[in-house]
């Protein structure tokens, strides 16, 4: 009977998940959807301390309660552009819990293990542990604990594949000598090794991928806890969540032109290092501005052309996250709005440092997000637009992706800015974004460019607009 | 049992990038975010794993394996209504 309550509860639960998941289909309805499924969430774990196994609570108790204060801690003190690094280090937590389930049902049940749940085990130590290193680094790469750039070395490649046959060698032995511990720890700490290799030759601009794919790992690590468990919840709820994760993966590598090979083992900078060093010459870069083609103005004179300008769409990238921008660009937006002007913001696919970044940015900064438009709706009203106002925003809006067969991000879609009446480009200085690669729209007649801090430039706009 | 195991995994793959498929870019924060909460599902397996009543290694891992899922599924679901609070449609003459 108890088992038979438990059952029709985690029914209920994988229901409530998969209604929250349709219900993120519209802004209006995805409150609602998340808070079905954490009341299915509480359903699953209430029916799960009935499990006739679970006879103890204190531990669990403590465990839940300290787990509890952690996350709603995190979860009220983080800044909105600090979002990339939470989701990261969250979906290590989940990725190490499911390796933590897997070592704790391991030790259990070691003196009578068979090959099938061994294997299952082996499993979801694998995942869960690669999910939880890769994860960490890809927090500390984002949260600037360590430099964003790829982290590469010869035969990097090679040795991967040399800890991955090795762990897949650890698991085959295991399933058959599961009574082998020493094994088992070696599998943890390789499949740890492994998160970590995967990981950091990834640079920043290809987070986003690499967020979307440890979430992929993190849902798949709970399912594979649910084969060990038999569990079906766990698969249900792990697959979902694999599958968002997959989906979010394949979205960011078309938005990028590139196969999810070349992003995780490409080692894009590589690629891209040697020609941005031929380009950018020593004279270049040490006085970035002076490079006779680019046409700069002040805030001010941009100020001046805004308020002749009828149509505006405001392109903002991860230097406008970094800048902390957000809340001085939707009151430059609002200024111009009230004078009559029309504006939008053009969202490009992997803008920012995860899927979906600037939009969560512009929606704190209280932007509507009826303004804030894909690439795809946007990009036919390029030639109507008046100013095209690129915040921080570099590969994204490169026309070396139309124009440019040898150019590492050549076939990439893009924002077309460049076909605006005129581009304003904020940037620090002439420095090439992140990949490294040129961006002749910098040097375009039709391209002013307003070197600063976003923030400030942006302010220092809205001041003379007023 | 492994072949039911199989059939549920395969089919809800199948059924959750049917239904992820049509989350709009625009809400893939919250998506990822949400879907990172939903993984905090392992709750169930750590809760099995430490309420086993045993004192030994297996409960402390079960005892990490509960904190570490519960930090995930809490910590994600109220990061994820704090951003879908902040969407909000036009309401001036835009």
């Amino acid at each position: 009977m108890t088992t038979q309550i438990i059952e029709i509860s985690y029914l209920l639960a994988a229901i409530s998940f998969i209604l929250g998941l349709k219900y993120l289909s519209s802004p209006e309805t995805a409150s609602r959807g998340m808070l079905l499924s954490q009341l299915g969430m509480f359903i699953a774990v209430i029916a799960t301390l009935l499990n006739h196994s679970v006879v103890s609570y204190g531990m669990i108790l403590v465990g839940i309660v300290i787990g509890s204060l952690i996350g709603s801690l995190l979860a009220t003190k983080i800044q909105m552009t600090a979002m990339p690094q939470m989701v990261a280090l969250l979906n290590g937590f989940g990725g190490l819990s499911s390796a933590l389930v897997g070592g704790g049902e391991f030790l259990r049940s070691q003196a009578h293990l068979t090959p099938y749940p061994m294997t299952t085990i082996g499993l979801t130590v694998l995942i869960g542990m690669v999910t939880f290193t890769g994860s960490l680094i890809a927090f500390a790469k984002l949260q600037e604990l360590m430099r964003g750039t790829p982290i590469v070395f010869p035969g990097q490649n090679a040795l991967n594949l040399v800890f991955f046959f090795v762990a897949l060698g650890l698991f085959g032995y295991l399933a058959f000598v599961p009574t082998m511990t020493p094994a088992f720890w070696a599998l943890i700490v390789l499949s740890g090794i492994l998160g970590v290799m995967v990981v950091i030759p990834i640079g920043g601009g290809d987070m986003p991928v690499v967020i979307s794919l440890l979430n992929s790992y993190s849902g798949l690590a709970a399912a594979a806890s649910g084969f060990i468990l038999n569990n079906n919840v766990l698969i249900i709820s792990g697959s979902l969540v694999g599958s968002a994760g997959i989906i979010l993966s394949q979205l960011m590598c078309k938005a990028m032109n590139r196969s999810l090979g070349n992003v995780l083992f490409g080692a894009f900078g590589q690629i891209a290092a040697p020609k941005a060093q031929v380009a950018a010459s020593p004279d270049k870069q040490a006085t970035p501005a002076a490079a006779p083609e680019v046409r700069s103005g002040s805030p001010e004179e941009a100020a001046e052309i805004f308020k002749k300008a009828k149509k505006v769409i405001i392109v903002p990238g991860y230097g406008m996250a970094v800048a902390q921008a957000q809340h001085a660009v939707r009151e430059l937006a609002e200024l111009l709005q009230n004078q009559g002007t029309e504006v939008s913001y053009a969202i490009h696919p992997v803008a920012g440092r995860m899927p979906g970044h600037m939009n969560v940015l512009l929606a704190e900064a209280n932007v509507p997000y009826d303004q804030l438009i894909d690439m795809d709706d946007i990009n036919d009203e390029f030639p109507e637009t008046d100013v095209s106002l690129v915040i921080g925003a570099n590969d994204v809006v490169n026309p070396a992706a139309d124009t440019d067969p040898n150019s590492p991000i050549y076939g990439m879609p893009i924002l077309h800015v460049d076909q605006s009446k005129l581009v304003m480009v904020l940037k620090r200085s002439m420095k090439p974004g992140f990949a490294g690669i040129d961006n002749e729209l910098f040097l375009r007649p039709n391209t002013m460019m307003v070197f600063g801090d976003a923030k400030s430039t942006i302010v220092k706009m809205a001041e003379a607009l007023k | 049992m492994l072949i039911m195991s199989v059939t549920l995994f395969v089919l809800a793959t199948f059924l959750g990038y049917e239904l992820i498929s049509r989350v709009p870019p625009l809400l893939h924060t919250p998506l990822m975010s949400g879907a990172n909460a939903i993984s905090g599902i392992t709750l169930v397996g750590a809760v099995l794993v430490s309420g086993t009543g045993l004192t030994d290694l297996s409960a402390i891992l079960g005892l990490f394996a509960v904190i570490f899922a519960t930090i995930n599924l809490v910590g994600g679901f109220m990061v994820t209504s704090r951003m879908l609070k902040m969407f909000k449609k036009g309401t001036k003459t835009s």
